[in-house]
């Protein structure tokens, strides 16, 4: 592994197998235990730097941290030194001085934790930077599909929405491909980037046509604001031409699943009947998480130092 | 004062002894001698006529923390300029007769290169309604060229009577083609990369469309059109018909848009941000051909000082810009001169006549001959030279070329007969 994961693009097939077989090894290691912790991290401080709300995220790393023994510090932008204007080097800087060992950072900036990468000596984890990427949902995620369907060689993979705005389809498109699956995005062309001709995956604006061949259903959020900006008429036709209702879901295959990173807009690209179906990873998908950013930490921090 | 230049090849011609006296130059010729004169060996040395930047940032008034009128010129020096038009969106605006002569003054005072003020178009470069043009024109600066530089004049209407309203002032309006509402929240070209990065796309259409409208206008009222850094092939397309259907414009290109491509945005390191923005390979072989046949008129710098804190951030805070003055003639070299796609006497024209001409600058962009202002730098063509942030006279260090390695060094520049630059170091 590399000092830091700064996107999933980074990864190897080796590296990022490395780390689905290290989550899986660890939810072995803690299944049917009553108090789940090891005691590989201790003594190491993991910083969570979240310069943007995401409550789901920050407390996952925050439980990963804490289940491998490492003390956890939470820094969250808001009512802090950084809203008066320090600079994100300046904070950076601070942090590593109180002794940090991992910066899990978050933030609203394509590229941030790569700056950060260069000002610290510590590893960086992208938590999240803009539209750019999202590399531990990606791995959660095909850590979901690999233990649900068994492989993800050949697995044909149908993330649908605003791939524009996405760096969880950015992160899947990456590392799907990379672990040998077939990905095709599906959603209107104004949400889908210039240049997207360029990645490894096929296009599609026609769900329908899509899903009878699909064994995965990657819903995206989509944004009720993107419609101010004319990226679609209306949420009802979104949710008409690119939506998951249950009619739709009749049409997957027998093993098909359905996936989406959270939160959540029930009714607009997701119908409830769908997001809570024995299909439905949902839930499970959160669980993995843990599991997922307990193996990357682990990984990066080398363990006992 | 009285110099006298040893063996200098005048557009890379056979060596040749030059007489300054009195602010001109009285000879030109074999074994010159006078008495009390000051000797430069010139031995290897290419002399030009002094460089014409369209396009400078001083940042004064203002942000006088990321240059000053003095740093600035300093910087223009070492590059081998004699005059530079410094750009109006300083704090307060350039869109008065007061301001533009207060940076006009500073730069006599600093005495390194001409500093012409360059007015806005508008009051406040807010787009809304013309500044006093006359007044700027009439003043002590004797303004000609008015941009809004950084916006984009992009009410049609207002872009027609800007046009048409300097007609009277023999001025030119030079625009920043960007249509705002394709580029809201634009970080860097968008195409494969933008997708990749995660940065939101400035699309080359943004600046073709406005182009393509100008040249419109501008024949339409039979005004003159200056386009300000232009980065795309279609750019180079659209001014050539327009060229060939007598529309009188013209352009300049940076010297990053000549060299670097979107491939720097990689690094997310914001020394790279510019706006209009690094674009691709094919964009950067289209600006040579376009300056190399001439559709691109001049090499202008938009040199953009930034102060430290205002690039050692995330991308997308960072702001927009990045030095050029005293690296412009070496990018020239390389990425024309060197390929055989101009000779200097190209080089001469692309940065010394045609920008004094388009800026009605009366004393620059003359030939190397008697009786001419002596405004003229002499060049080292085989030195090769490492950029170093820290070794540059401009008050910031956002130059994109740290650590590259670039062709020709300016030994010498003289500003009506006087060195601003001797042995490759500023003249105290
Ligand atoms: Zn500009």
């Amino acid at each position: 592994m590399k000092r830091h994961l700064l996107e999933a693009a980074d990864l190897d097939r080796a590296d990022a197998t490395l780390v689905l077989d290290t989550a899986a090894q660890i939810d072995q290691a803690l299944a049917g235990r009553e108090v789940k912790k090891l005691p590989t991290l201790r003594g190491r401080t993991v910083v969570n730097l979240f310069y943007e709300d995401s409550t789901r995220t920050r407390i996952s790393f925050e439980l990963a941290a804490k289940r491998l023994s490492a003390d956890v510090i939470n820094f969250s932008a808001k009512g802090s030194s950084v809203s008066k204007g320090e600079s994100l080097k300046d904070t950076a800087l601070t942090l590593e001085a109180m002794g940090s060992d991992a910066i899990v950072v978050r933030h609203s900036a394509s590229g941030a934790p790569h700056r950060l990468a260069n000002w610290v000596r510590g590893s960086v984890v992208n938590a999240g930077d803009g539209t750019h990427e999202h590399p531990t949902q990606a791995l959660l995620d095909a850590y979901t599909i690999r233990r649900r369907l068994g492989r993800l060689d050949g697995v044909r993979v149908a993330v649908v929405g605003d791939v524009l705005h996405s760096r969880v389809a950015r992160s899947n498109v990456w590392l799907l491909t990379t672990l040998g699956a077939e990905v095709t995005l599906v959603a209107p062309p104004t949400l889908l980037p210039v240049g997207v001709g360029s990645w490894p995956v096929t296009v599609s604006y026609d769900l329908d046509a899509v899903l009878p061949k699909a064994d995965v259903v990657m819903m995206l959020r989509v944004q009720l604001e993107r419609m101010n900006a004319s990226f679609f008429p209306s949420a009802r036709e979104y949710s008409r031409r690119y939506g998951l209702d249950a009619v739709r879901m009749a049409a997957l295959g027998d093993d098909a699943i359905v996936m989406h990173p959270g939160p959540m807009n029930r009714g607009m690209e997701i119908a409830a009947d769908v997001a809570d179906s024995v299909r439905s990873t949902i839930v499970e998908q959160v669980g993995n998480g843990v599991s997922v950013r307990m193996a990357v930490l682990y990984l990066l921090l080398g363990g006992n130092a | 004062m009285t110099t006298i230049v040893k063996g200098a090849r005048v557009l890379g011609g056979d060596p040749a002894d030059l007489l300054l006296e009195d602010g001109r130059i009285a000879a030109v010729g074999e074994r010159l001698s006078a008495t009390g004169a000051t000797v430069v060996d010139a031995d290897g040395l290419v002399a030009l006529p002094g460089l014409v930047d369209l396009h400078t940032h001083l940042r004064e008034p203002g942000r006088e923390d990321a240059e000053t009128v003095e740093t600035g010129s300093r910087a223009a020096a070492l590059g081998g300029y004699t005059a530079v038009h410094a750009m109006a969106n300083t704090d307060p605006v350039a869109d008065t007769a007061g301001v533009v002569e207060q940076v006009w003054r500073l730069g006599q005072q600093a005495g390194l290169v001409d500093v012409v003020p360059v007015g806005a178009v508008t009051v406040g470069l807010r787009g809304e309604r013309l500044a006093e043009l006359g007044a700027m024109a009439d003043s002590a600066a004797r303004v000609r060229v008015f941009s809004d530089d950084g916006h984009c004049v992009a009410d049609p209407a207002l872009m027609r009577r800007a046009l048409e309203y300097v007609k009277a002032l023999d001025g030119v309006v030079a625009q920043h083609a960007e249509e705002p509402r394709l580029t809201v929240g634009a970080q860097m070209n968008e195409g494969d990369r933008s997708a990749r990065l995660g940065l939101t796309g400035w699309p080359a259409a943004a600046e073709e469309a406005v182009i393509a409208r100008d040249v419109l206008l501008a024949q339409h009222v039979g005004a003159r059109l200056h386009v300000c850094h232009v980065s795309t092939a279609g750019s180079v397309e659209i001014l050539r018909w327009a060229k060939s259907r007598g529309v009188q414009v013209t352009a300049e290109v940076t010297p990053h848009h000549l060299l670097l491509t979107e491939a720097c945005a990689e690094s997310y390191d914001p020394v790279f941000k510019v706006n209009p923005p690094l674009r691709t390979d094919e964009d950067v072989h289209a600006l040579r051909a376009g300056l190399a046949d001439g559709t691109i008129d001049a090499v202008a710098t938009d040199h953009a000082p930034h102060a430290v804190e205002d690039k050692e951030s995330e991308w997308a805070s960072a702001r927009p810009g990045m030095l050029g003055l005293e690296q412009a003639l070496s990018v020239v070299l390389q990425t024309l001169v060197e390929p055989g796609l101009l000779d200097w006497a190209g080089v001469a024209d692309r940065m010394s006549v045609r920008p004094a001409a388009i800026g009605r600058l009366d004393g620059h962009g003359r030939p190397i001959a008697p009786g001419e202002p002596a405004n003229l730098l002499l060049l080292d063509p085989a030195a090769r030279v490492t950029v170093d942030p820290a070794a540059l006279a401009s008050r910031s260090r956002n130059t994109p070329y740290a650590g590259r390695e670039l062709p020709g060094r300016v030994v010498a520049t003289f500003l009506r007969g006087e060195a601003t630059v001797l042995d490759g170091k500023a003249v105290e």
